[in-house]
Protein backbone atom coordinates (compact mmCIF):
# COMPACT_ATOMS: atom_id res chain seq x y z
CA UNK A 1 0.00 0.00 0.00
CA UNK A 2 1.56 3.21 -0.68
CA UNK A 3 0.50 7.17 1.22
CA UNK A 4 0.42 10.32 -0.78
CA UNK A 5 0.74 13.40 1.54
CA UNK A 6 -0.43 15.89 -0.66
CA UNK A 7 -0.28 19.72 0.48
CA UNK A 8 -0.97 18.97 4.18
CA UNK A 9 -1.06 21.93 6.75
CA UNK A 10 -2.31 21.52 9.98
CA UNK A 11 -3.47 24.22 12.36
CA UNK A 12 -4.56 23.70 16.24
CA UNK A 13 -7.42 25.93 17.98
CA UNK A 14 -8.20 27.26 14.11
CA UNK A 15 -10.36 30.60 14.37
CA UNK A 16 -9.32 31.40 18.12
CA UNK A 17 -7.06 33.20 20.00
CA UNK A 18 -4.69 30.56 20.35
CA UNK A 19 -4.16 29.45 16.43
CA UNK A 20 -0.90 27.64 15.60
CA UNK A 21 -0.02 26.16 12.55
CA UNK A 22 1.66 22.73 13.44
CA UNK A 23 1.93 21.55 10.15
CA UNK A 24 3.49 23.70 7.02
CA UNK A 25 2.25 22.34 3.54
CA UNK A 26 3.67 18.77 3.46
CA UNK A 27 4.62 16.57 0.69
CA UNK A 28 5.78 12.91 1.24
CA UNK A 29 5.36 9.82 -0.99
CA UNK A 30 5.59 6.50 0.76
CA UNK A 31 6.06 2.99 -1.00
CA UNK A 32 5.25 -0.60 0.49
CA UNK A 33 7.29 -1.95 2.31
CA UNK A 34 9.72 0.88 3.06
CA UNK A 35 11.51 1.42 7.16
CA UNK A 36 11.11 5.30 7.49
CA UNK A 37 12.66 7.16 10.29
CA UNK A 38 10.69 10.57 11.31
CA UNK A 39 12.99 12.51 13.25
CA UNK A 40 12.80 16.04 14.37
CA UNK A 41 12.90 18.09 17.83
CA UNK A 42 9.81 18.08 20.19
CA UNK A 43 7.16 20.30 19.06
CA UNK A 44 8.84 19.65 15.17
CA UNK A 45 5.19 18.08 14.17
CA UNK A 46 6.00 14.71 13.93
CA UNK A 47 3.54 13.50 15.94
CA UNK A 48 0.45 15.86 15.04
CA UNK A 49 1.70 14.47 11.22
CA UNK A 50 1.51 10.98 12.29
CA UNK A 51 -2.14 11.55 13.62
CA UNK A 52 -3.13 12.10 10.32
CA UNK A 53 -2.31 9.19 8.38
CA UNK A 54 -5.03 7.34 9.84
CA UNK A 55 -7.50 10.10 10.23
CA UNK A 56 -7.19 10.97 14.08
CA UNK A 57 -7.03 14.47 12.78
CA UNK A 58 -8.53 15.70 9.82
CA UNK A 59 -6.21 17.84 7.98
CA UNK A 60 -6.81 21.72 7.38
CA UNK A 61 -5.93 21.94 3.81
CA UNK A 62 -4.46 18.99 2.03
CA UNK A 63 -4.79 15.34 1.37
CA UNK A 64 -4.02 11.82 2.23
CA UNK A 65 -4.31 9.60 0.26
CA UNK A 66 -4.21 5.77 0.76
CA UNK A 67 -3.40 3.68 -2.75
CA UNK A 68 -5.06 6.85 -4.68
CA UNK A 69 -7.70 7.08 -2.21
CA UNK A 70 -8.50 10.19 0.04
CA UNK A 71 -8.97 8.97 3.46
CA UNK A 72 -10.92 12.15 4.54
CA UNK A 73 -13.70 11.99 1.62
CA UNK A 74 -16.04 8.74 3.49
CA UNK A 75 -16.32 8.86 7.07
CA UNK A 76 -17.71 5.73 7.37
CA UNK A 77 -14.74 4.15 6.13
CA UNK A 78 -12.57 5.00 9.00
CA UNK A 79 -12.35 1.87 10.96
CA UNK A 80 -11.17 0.54 7.87
CA UNK A 81 -8.10 2.45 7.57
CA UNK A 82 -7.24 3.04 11.11
CA UNK A 83 -7.02 -0.73 11.00
CA UNK A 84 -4.67 -0.54 7.65
CA UNK A 85 -2.33 1.96 8.79
CA UNK A 86 -1.67 0.51 12.50
CA UNK A 87 -0.35 3.88 15.14
CA UNK A 88 0.78 2.69 18.24
CA UNK A 89 1.34 5.83 20.16
CA UNK A 90 3.92 6.93 22.87
CA UNK A 91 3.85 5.03 25.74
CA UNK A 92 1.44 2.77 24.42
CA UNK A 93 1.14 0.73 27.61
CA UNK A 94 -1.09 3.43 29.41
CA UNK A 95 -4.11 2.30 26.87
CA UNK A 96 -3.76 -1.00 28.30
CA UNK A 97 -7.38 -1.62 30.20
CA UNK A 98 -7.98 -5.31 29.80
CA UNK A 99 -8.34 -7.51 32.91
CA UNK A 100 -6.13 -10.28 31.12
CA UNK A 101 -3.21 -9.92 27.79
CA UNK A 102 -4.97 -11.99 25.34
CA UNK A 103 -8.40 -9.69 26.47
CA UNK A 104 -6.85 -6.46 26.07
CA UNK A 105 -4.99 -7.54 22.30
CA UNK A 106 -8.32 -8.88 21.11
CA UNK A 107 -9.89 -5.65 21.79
CA UNK A 108 -8.86 -4.36 18.10
CA UNK A 109 -9.85 -7.43 16.16
CA UNK A 110 -13.83 -7.55 17.73
CA UNK A 111 -13.86 -3.47 17.07
CA UNK A 112 -13.17 -4.79 13.53
CA UNK A 113 -15.68 -7.69 13.80
CA UNK A 114 -14.08 -10.15 13.25
CA UNK A 115 -15.53 -13.93 14.37
CA UNK A 116 -14.05 -15.57 17.26
CA UNK A 117 -11.87 -17.92 15.73
CA UNK A 118 -10.28 -15.14 13.42
CA UNK A 119 -9.81 -12.89 16.74
CA UNK A 120 -8.11 -16.04 18.45
CA UNK A 121 -5.61 -16.52 15.29
CA UNK A 122 -4.60 -12.87 15.22
CA UNK A 123 -4.04 -12.31 19.04
CA UNK A 124 -1.93 -15.49 18.80
CA UNK A 125 0.04 -14.66 15.98
CA UNK A 126 0.23 -11.31 16.90
CA UNK A 127 1.48 -11.92 20.49
CA UNK A 128 4.02 -14.53 19.27
CA UNK A 129 4.97 -11.67 16.95
CA UNK A 130 6.10 -9.89 19.58
CA UNK A 131 7.94 -12.47 21.80
CA UNK A 132 5.20 -12.74 24.83
CA UNK A 133 5.02 -16.42 25.80
CA UNK A 134 1.94 -18.00 25.98
CA UNK A 135 2.18 -18.19 29.72
CA UNK A 136 1.63 -14.66 29.96
CA UNK A 137 -1.65 -14.75 27.83
CA UNK A 138 -4.17 -15.22 30.96
CA UNK A 139 -2.08 -12.67 33.43
CA UNK A 140 -3.19 -9.24 33.93
CA UNK A 141 -1.19 -6.91 32.04
CA UNK A 142 -0.76 -4.58 35.01
CA UNK A 143 1.11 -7.43 36.22
CA UNK A 144 4.04 -7.02 33.39
CA UNK A 145 7.32 -5.60 33.16
CA UNK A 146 7.34 -2.00 31.36
CA UNK A 147 9.11 -3.64 28.36
CA UNK A 148 6.33 -6.51 28.45
CA UNK A 149 3.68 -3.94 28.72
CA UNK A 150 5.06 -2.44 25.48
CA UNK A 151 5.33 -5.35 23.59
CA UNK A 152 1.72 -6.22 24.92
CA UNK A 153 0.48 -3.16 23.70
CA UNK A 154 2.09 -2.88 20.46
CA UNK A 155 0.41 -6.20 19.74
CA UNK A 156 -2.75 -5.06 20.27
CA UNK A 157 -2.32 -2.74 17.31
CA UNK A 158 -0.36 -5.98 15.18
CA UNK A 159 -3.59 -8.19 15.66
CA UNK A 160 -5.41 -5.74 13.62
CA UNK A 161 -3.11 -6.47 10.57
CA UNK A 162 -2.26 -3.18 9.59
CA UNK A 163 -0.47 -2.85 6.16
CA UNK A 164 1.24 0.32 7.84
CA UNK A 165 3.02 0.53 11.52
CA UNK A 166 3.36 3.89 12.43
CA UNK A 167 5.14 3.83 15.82
CA UNK A 168 5.69 6.95 18.26
CA UNK A 169 9.17 6.64 20.11
CA UNK A 170 8.01 2.81 20.85
CA UNK A 171 11.76 2.56 22.94
CA UNK A 172 10.86 5.65 25.23
CA UNK A 173 11.44 5.26 29.04
CA UNK A 174 12.75 1.53 28.51
CA UNK A 175 16.32 0.33 29.77
CA UNK A 176 18.70 -0.49 27.13
CA UNK A 177 17.60 -3.85 27.36
CA UNK A 178 14.33 -3.69 26.60
CA UNK A 179 14.73 -0.93 24.20
CA UNK A 180 16.56 -3.43 22.52
CA UNK A 181 14.21 -5.78 22.39
CA UNK A 182 11.28 -3.64 21.29
CA UNK A 183 13.67 -2.42 18.11
CA UNK A 184 14.79 -5.75 17.05
CA UNK A 185 11.10 -6.45 17.49
CA UNK A 186 10.11 -3.95 15.13
CA UNK A 187 13.00 -4.53 12.70
CA UNK A 188 12.05 -8.45 12.52
CA UNK A 189 8.11 -7.26 12.02
CA UNK A 190 9.43 -5.57 9.11
CA UNK A 191 11.06 -7.94 7.31
CA UNK A 192 9.35 -11.06 8.31
CA UNK A 193 5.55 -9.50 7.86
CA UNK A 194 6.37 -7.31 4.74
CA UNK A 195 4.89 -4.60 6.56
CA UNK A 196 5.04 -0.94 6.00
CA UNK A 197 7.29 0.58 9.00
CA UNK A 198 7.30 4.72 10.06
CA UNK A 199 9.54 5.16 13.12
CA UNK A 200 9.01 8.11 14.88
CA UNK A 201 12.30 9.14 17.42
CA UNK A 202 15.06 11.75 18.06
CA UNK A 203 17.49 9.16 18.42
CA UNK A 204 19.47 9.09 15.62
CA UNK A 205 21.27 5.56 17.39
CA UNK A 206 17.79 4.08 16.72
CA UNK A 207 16.99 5.59 13.61
CA UNK A 208 20.46 4.46 11.69
CA UNK A 209 19.87 0.95 12.80
CA UNK A 210 17.08 -0.31 11.30
CA UNK A 211 15.29 2.03 8.67
CA UNK A 212 16.37 2.92 4.97
CA UNK A 213 14.95 6.14 4.30
CA UNK A 214 15.11 9.26 6.71
CA UNK A 215 12.53 12.41 6.71
CA UNK A 216 13.81 15.41 9.27
CA UNK A 217 11.21 17.69 10.18
CA UNK A 218 11.76 21.16 11.90
CA UNK A 219 9.25 23.96 12.79
CA UNK A 220 6.05 21.85 10.91
CA UNK A 221 8.29 21.50 7.88
CA UNK A 222 9.99 18.92 5.72
CA UNK A 223 13.85 19.87 6.44
CA UNK A 224 14.95 16.40 4.89
CA UNK A 225 14.07 13.68 2.89
CA UNK A 226 16.43 10.92 1.97
CA UNK A 227 18.72 7.87 2.14
CA UNK A 228 20.01 6.92 5.33
CA UNK A 229 23.13 7.67 4.03
CA UNK A 230 22.35 10.53 1.75
CA UNK A 231 20.40 12.34 5.04
CA UNK A 232 23.32 11.54 7.76
CA UNK A 233 25.84 12.92 5.87
CA UNK A 234 24.81 16.23 5.41
CA UNK A 235 26.36 16.75 8.96
CA UNK A 236 26.18 20.44 9.05
CA UNK A 237 22.96 20.72 8.58
CA UNK A 238 21.55 18.07 10.56
CA UNK A 239 23.03 20.30 13.53
CA UNK A 240 22.37 23.43 12.36
CA UNK A 241 18.71 21.81 13.16
CA UNK A 242 19.99 20.76 16.44
CA UNK A 243 20.00 17.50 15.95
CA UNK A 244 22.87 15.45 15.64
CA UNK A 245 23.60 12.98 13.64
CA UNK A 246 24.71 9.27 15.14
CA UNK A 247 27.64 9.44 17.61
CA UNK A 248 29.65 6.52 15.66
CA UNK A 249 29.71 9.15 12.50
CA UNK A 250 31.56 11.89 14.95
CA UNK A 251 34.30 8.73 15.52
CA UNK A 252 34.94 8.28 12.24
CA UNK A 253 35.08 11.69 10.98
CA UNK A 254 37.49 11.72 13.92
CA UNK A 255 39.81 8.88 12.83
CA UNK A 256 39.60 10.16 9.46
CA UNK A 257 40.68 13.96 10.34
CA UNK A 258 43.61 11.81 12.09
CA UNK A 259 44.08 10.52 8.41
CA UNK A 260 42.99 6.88 8.56
CA UNK A 261 41.34 7.02 5.42
CA UNK A 262 38.34 4.90 6.59
CA UNK A 263 35.22 4.71 4.20
CA UNK A 264 32.49 8.38 4.80
CA UNK A 265 29.43 6.31 4.84
CA UNK A 266 29.44 4.49 7.99
CA UNK A 267 26.41 5.40 10.44
CA UNK A 268 26.10 2.03 12.34
CA UNK A 269 27.68 0.52 14.96
CA UNK A 270 28.16 -2.95 13.43
CA UNK A 271 29.25 -1.71 10.45
CA UNK A 272 32.26 0.71 12.02
CA UNK A 273 33.24 -2.48 13.62
CA UNK A 274 33.68 -4.17 11.03
CA UNK A 275 35.42 -2.02 8.90
CA UNK A 276 37.53 -0.72 12.03
CA UNK A 277 38.52 -4.41 12.73
CA UNK A 278 39.90 -4.34 9.24
CA UNK A 279 41.80 -1.24 9.46
CA UNK A 280 43.30 -2.46 12.96
CA UNK A 281 44.22 -6.17 11.94
CA UNK A 282 47.44 -7.64 13.40
CA UNK A 283 50.05 -6.30 11.53
CA UNK A 284 47.90 -3.58 9.54
CA UNK A 285 48.12 -1.20 12.71
CA UNK A 286 51.43 -0.17 14.04
CA UNK B 1 -10.94 19.44 24.17
CA UNK B 2 -8.55 22.19 23.83
CA UNK B 3 -9.05 26.15 25.37
CA UNK B 4 -11.42 24.34 28.18
CA UNK B 5 -11.19 27.19 30.81
CA UNK B 6 -11.04 26.05 34.46
CA UNK B 7 -13.94 27.42 36.28
CA UNK B 8 -15.15 30.75 35.01
CA UNK B 9 -12.30 33.12 35.52
CA UNK B 10 -12.40 35.74 33.25
CA UNK B 11 -9.01 37.55 33.42
CA UNK B 12 -9.28 41.78 33.20
CA UNK B 13 -8.02 44.12 35.91
CA UNK B 14 -11.07 45.70 37.41
CA UNK B 15 -11.58 47.32 40.86
CA UNK B 16 -13.55 44.07 42.32
CA UNK B 17 -10.71 41.93 40.84
CA UNK B 18 -7.99 43.60 43.26
CA UNK B 19 -10.75 43.27 45.57
CA UNK B 20 -9.00 40.80 48.46
CA UNK B 21 -10.42 36.87 47.98
CA UNK B 22 -11.62 36.76 51.44
CA UNK B 23 -13.55 40.13 51.23
CA UNK B 24 -14.83 38.96 48.07
CA UNK B 25 -16.45 35.81 49.89
CA UNK B 26 -17.70 37.39 52.80
CA UNK B 27 -19.26 39.94 50.64
CA UNK B 28 -20.73 36.73 48.77
CA UNK B 29 -22.06 35.29 51.65
CA UNK B 30 -23.47 38.34 53.16
CA UNK B 31 -25.39 39.08 49.75
CA UNK B 32 -26.82 35.77 50.10
CA UNK B 33 -28.18 36.28 53.26
CA UNK B 34 -29.27 39.70 52.66
CA UNK B 35 -31.22 37.91 49.40
CA UNK B 36 -33.49 36.00 52.05
CA UNK B 37 -34.20 38.86 54.42
CA UNK B 38 -35.76 40.73 51.49
CA UNK B 39 -39.29 41.40 52.07
CA UNK B 40 -40.52 43.43 49.65
CA UNK B 41 -39.92 45.46 46.19
CA UNK B 42 -37.60 47.51 47.60
CA UNK B 43 -35.37 45.22 49.13
CA UNK B 44 -35.21 43.25 45.67
CA UNK B 45 -34.35 46.47 44.18
CA UNK B 46 -31.37 47.60 46.04
CA UNK B 47 -30.19 43.74 45.50
CA UNK B 48 -30.59 44.23 42.07
CA UNK B 49 -28.71 47.92 42.48
CA UNK B 50 -26.28 46.47 43.78
CA UNK B 51 -25.63 43.73 41.55
CA UNK B 52 -26.00 45.40 38.42
CA UNK B 53 -22.85 47.92 40.16
CA UNK B 54 -20.85 45.45 41.16
CA UNK B 55 -21.45 44.09 37.41
CA UNK B 56 -20.28 47.78 36.05
CA UNK B 57 -16.84 47.95 38.39
CA UNK B 58 -15.78 44.09 37.41
CA UNK B 59 -15.92 44.84 33.74
CA UNK B 60 -16.48 41.60 32.78
CA UNK B 61 -19.18 41.16 29.89
CA UNK B 62 -22.64 40.73 31.16
CA UNK B 63 -23.22 38.03 29.18
CA UNK B 64 -21.32 36.11 30.58
CA UNK B 65 -23.12 36.66 34.22
CA UNK B 66 -26.39 35.78 32.42
CA UNK B 67 -24.62 32.22 31.45
CA UNK B 68 -24.78 30.77 34.58
CA UNK B 69 -29.02 31.16 34.19
CA UNK B 70 -28.57 28.96 31.26
CA UNK B 71 -28.06 25.94 34.08
CA UNK B 72 -31.19 26.89 36.21
CA UNK B 73 -33.37 27.68 33.51
CA UNK B 74 -34.97 24.30 34.26
CA UNK B 75 -35.47 25.02 37.82
CA UNK B 76 -36.87 28.24 37.21
CA UNK B 77 -39.40 27.16 34.96
CA UNK B 78 -40.29 24.35 37.42
CA UNK B 79 -40.43 26.31 40.34
CA UNK B 80 -42.57 28.86 38.27
CA UNK B 81 -45.08 26.48 37.25
CA UNK B 82 -45.66 24.65 40.25
CA UNK B 83 -46.23 27.84 42.52
CA UNK B 84 -48.56 29.46 39.71
CA UNK B 85 -50.64 26.39 39.75
CA UNK B 86 -50.71 25.59 43.22
CA UNK B 87 -50.22 28.62 45.80
CA UNK B 88 -53.59 28.51 47.43
CA UNK B 89 -54.85 32.41 47.66
CA UNK B 90 -57.67 34.77 47.96
CA UNK B 91 -57.74 36.61 44.57
CA UNK B 92 -58.84 33.99 41.99
CA UNK B 93 -57.70 34.87 38.46
CA UNK B 94 -59.01 31.84 36.61
CA UNK B 95 -59.50 28.19 36.97
CA UNK B 96 -59.29 25.30 35.16
CA UNK B 97 -60.91 22.03 36.20
CA UNK B 98 -59.55 21.85 39.93
CA UNK B 99 -56.21 24.01 39.54
CA UNK B 100 -57.03 27.88 39.81
CA UNK B 101 -54.27 30.41 39.13
CA UNK B 102 -54.16 33.55 42.26
CA UNK B 103 -52.71 36.49 42.59
CA UNK B 104 -50.85 35.73 45.23
CA UNK B 105 -49.47 32.02 43.19
CA UNK B 106 -48.40 34.65 40.91
CA UNK B 107 -46.43 37.50 43.28
CA UNK B 108 -45.24 34.62 45.07
CA UNK B 109 -43.69 32.61 42.02
CA UNK B 110 -42.24 35.98 40.69
CA UNK B 111 -40.68 36.75 44.19
CA UNK B 112 -39.24 33.11 43.53
CA UNK B 113 -37.82 33.93 40.31
CA UNK B 114 -36.50 37.15 40.53
CA UNK B 115 -34.74 35.76 44.24
CA UNK B 116 -33.16 32.66 42.08
CA UNK B 117 -31.87 35.04 39.48
CA UNK B 118 -30.01 37.44 41.60
CA UNK B 119 -28.55 34.79 43.64
CA UNK B 120 -27.05 32.99 40.64
CA UNK B 121 -25.51 36.23 38.78
CA UNK B 122 -24.42 37.10 42.30
CA UNK B 123 -22.66 34.28 42.95
CA UNK B 124 -20.70 34.21 39.42
CA UNK B 125 -19.12 37.69 40.20
CA UNK B 126 -17.30 35.90 42.89
CA UNK B 127 -16.21 33.34 40.50
CA UNK B 128 -15.73 35.25 37.26
CA UNK B 129 -13.72 37.39 39.28
CA UNK B 130 -11.80 35.81 41.43
CA UNK B 131 -9.08 33.20 40.01
CA UNK B 132 -9.23 29.59 41.42
CA UNK B 133 -5.97 29.93 43.13
CA UNK B 134 -6.99 32.95 44.77
CA UNK B 135 -10.18 31.58 45.62
CA UNK B 136 -8.84 28.74 47.61
CA UNK B 137 -6.51 31.03 49.39
CA UNK B 138 -9.40 32.61 50.24
CA UNK B 139 -11.62 29.92 51.75
CA UNK B 140 -8.46 28.53 53.24
CA UNK B 141 -8.44 31.55 55.55
CA UNK B 142 -11.54 31.74 56.46
CA UNK B 143 -11.45 28.55 57.47
CA UNK B 144 -8.81 28.97 59.61
CA UNK B 145 -10.94 29.79 63.08
CA UNK B 146 -12.70 26.49 62.16
CA UNK B 147 -9.74 24.29 63.22
CA UNK B 148 -10.25 24.24 66.59
CA UNK B 149 -13.12 21.75 65.55
CA UNK B 150 -10.90 19.77 63.67
CA UNK B 151 -11.96 21.28 60.48
CA UNK B 152 -8.39 20.60 57.96
CA UNK B 153 -8.82 24.11 56.70
CA UNK B 154 -5.34 23.58 54.79
CA UNK B 155 -5.84 20.46 53.90
CA UNK B 156 -8.81 21.48 52.27
CA UNK B 157 -7.53 24.25 50.17
CA UNK B 158 -4.19 22.29 49.34
CA UNK B 159 -6.37 19.63 47.71
CA UNK B 160 -8.59 22.03 46.46
CA UNK B 161 -5.83 23.86 44.12
CA UNK B 162 -4.20 20.25 43.22
CA UNK B 163 -7.86 19.19 41.90
CA UNK B 164 -7.68 22.46 39.93
CA UNK B 165 -4.25 21.96 38.81
CA UNK B 166 -4.65 18.69 37.67
CA UNK B 167 -7.74 19.12 35.66
CA UNK B 168 -6.18 20.48 32.65
CA UNK B 169 -3.49 17.19 32.91
CA UNK B 170 -6.35 15.05 32.84
CA UNK B 171 -8.65 16.23 29.93
CA UNK B 172 -5.09 16.25 27.97
CA UNK B 173 -4.60 12.45 29.19
CA UNK B 174 -7.94 11.42 28.21
CA UNK B 175 -7.84 12.97 24.44
CA UNK B 176 -4.54 11.04 23.97
CA UNK B 177 -5.89 7.70 25.54
CA UNK B 178 -9.35 8.10 23.67
CA UNK B 179 -7.42 8.91 20.39
CA UNK B 180 -4.52 5.55 21.31
CA UNK B 181 -8.67 3.44 21.76
CA UNK B 182 -9.75 5.03 17.97
CA UNK B 183 -6.81 3.96 16.64
CA UNK B 184 -7.67 0.48 17.66
CA UNK B 185 -10.88 1.15 15.88
CA UNK B 186 -12.83 1.78 19.23
CA UNK B 187 -16.12 3.64 18.40
CA UNK B 188 -17.52 6.71 20.79
CA UNK B 189 -20.45 8.18 19.52
CA UNK B 190 -22.29 5.08 17.96
CA UNK B 191 -24.06 2.84 19.10
CA UNK B 192 -27.29 2.28 22.21
CA UNK B 193 -26.60 4.13 25.58
CA UNK B 194 -25.34 0.57 27.11
CA UNK B 195 -23.21 0.19 24.03
CA UNK B 196 -21.97 3.81 24.90
CA UNK B 197 -21.17 2.77 28.29
CA UNK B 198 -19.75 0.05 27.73
CA UNK B 199 -17.34 1.95 25.35
CA UNK B 200 -16.11 3.97 28.08
CA UNK B 201 -14.36 1.23 30.13
CA UNK B 202 -11.06 1.18 27.94
CA UNK B 203 -10.94 5.04 28.34
CA UNK B 204 -11.60 5.22 32.46
CA UNK B 205 -9.39 2.66 33.72
CA UNK B 206 -6.27 3.76 31.72
CA UNK B 207 -7.23 7.60 33.16
CA UNK B 208 -7.81 6.04 36.76
CA UNK B 209 -4.63 4.22 36.54
CA UNK B 210 -3.21 7.43 35.43
CA UNK B 211 -4.55 9.61 37.59
CA UNK B 212 -3.59 7.39 40.63
CA UNK B 213 -0.12 7.36 39.14
CA UNK B 214 0.06 10.81 39.16
CA UNK B 215 -1.27 10.92 42.92
CA UNK B 216 1.48 8.78 43.92
CA UNK B 217 4.58 10.87 42.04
CA UNK B 218 2.76 13.96 43.24
CA UNK B 219 3.14 12.80 46.92
CA UNK B 220 6.36 11.77 46.49
CA UNK B 221 7.34 15.01 45.09
CA UNK B 222 5.86 16.85 48.19
CA UNK B 223 7.07 14.82 50.65
CA UNK B 224 10.77 14.82 49.29
CA UNK B 225 10.72 18.68 49.55
CA UNK B 226 9.40 18.15 53.11
CA UNK B 227 5.94 19.12 52.96
CA UNK B 228 4.56 18.41 56.34
CA UNK B 229 0.92 20.12 55.72
CA UNK B 230 0.29 23.43 57.38
CA UNK B 231 2.97 23.48 59.38
CA UNK B 232 5.80 26.45 59.88
CA UNK B 233 4.15 27.15 56.10
CA UNK B 234 4.36 30.54 54.96
CA UNK B 235 2.55 32.07 51.72
CA UNK B 236 4.37 33.56 48.40
CA UNK B 237 1.57 36.12 48.39
CA UNK B 238 0.33 37.38 51.87
CA UNK B 239 -2.99 38.73 51.57
CA UNK B 240 -3.78 41.96 52.92
CA UNK B 241 -6.36 44.37 52.89
CA UNK B 242 -6.02 47.88 51.50
CA UNK B 243 -7.94 50.63 51.29
CA UNK B 244 -10.14 49.75 48.39
CA UNK B 245 -11.04 46.58 50.62
CA UNK B 246 -12.49 48.88 53.00
CA UNK B 247 -14.24 50.51 50.84
CA UNK B 248 -16.09 48.01 49.68
CA UNK B 249 -16.85 46.93 52.85
CA UNK B 250 -18.71 50.20 53.72
CA UNK B 251 -20.09 49.72 50.36
CA UNK B 252 -21.57 45.88 51.46
CA UNK B 253 -22.55 47.37 55.15
CA UNK B 254 -25.32 49.82 53.59
CA UNK B 255 -26.48 47.42 51.49
CA UNK B 256 -27.13 45.78 54.33
CA UNK B 257 -28.67 48.54 55.91
CA UNK B 258 -30.85 49.28 53.11
CA UNK B 259 -32.15 45.78 52.56
CA UNK B 260 -33.11 45.46 56.23
CA UNK B 261 -34.28 48.82 56.62
CA UNK B 262 -36.39 48.10 53.80
CA UNK B 263 -38.13 44.90 55.72
CA UNK B 264 -39.57 47.92 57.87
CA UNK B 265 -41.08 50.05 54.69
Amino acid sequence: MSIEIKNLSYIYNKGTAFEQTAIHDINISIQKGEFIGLIGHTGSGKSTLIQHLNALLKPSTGHILLDGEDINADSSKLKRIRQRVGLVFQYPEHQLFEMTVYKDVAFGPENMGLSKEETDKRVKAALENVGVDESIHEKSPFELSGGQKRRVAIAGVLAMEPEVLVLDEPAAGLDPRGRDEVLGLIKSMHSNLGITVILVSHSMEDVSRLVNRVIVMHQGRIAMDGALNEVFSRVEEIEALGLRAPSISYLMKGLNERGFGLPQDIYKVEDAVDCLLKVFQPGVCK
Amino acid sequence: MNGMTIGQYYPVNSRIHRLDPRVKLVAAFIYITMLFLVKNFWGYLFAAFFVSLTIYASKVPIIYMLRGLKNIIFIITFMLVMNIFFTKGERVLFSIWKISVTMEGLILSARMAVRLILLVVGTSILTLTTSPIQLTDGIEYLLKPFKRFGVPAHEIAMMMSIALRFIPTLVEELDKIMKAQKARGADFDTGGLMKKAKSLIPLLVPLFISAFRRADELAMAMEARCYRGDYNRTRMKEMKLYPHDYRFMAVVGAFCIAVIGSRFV
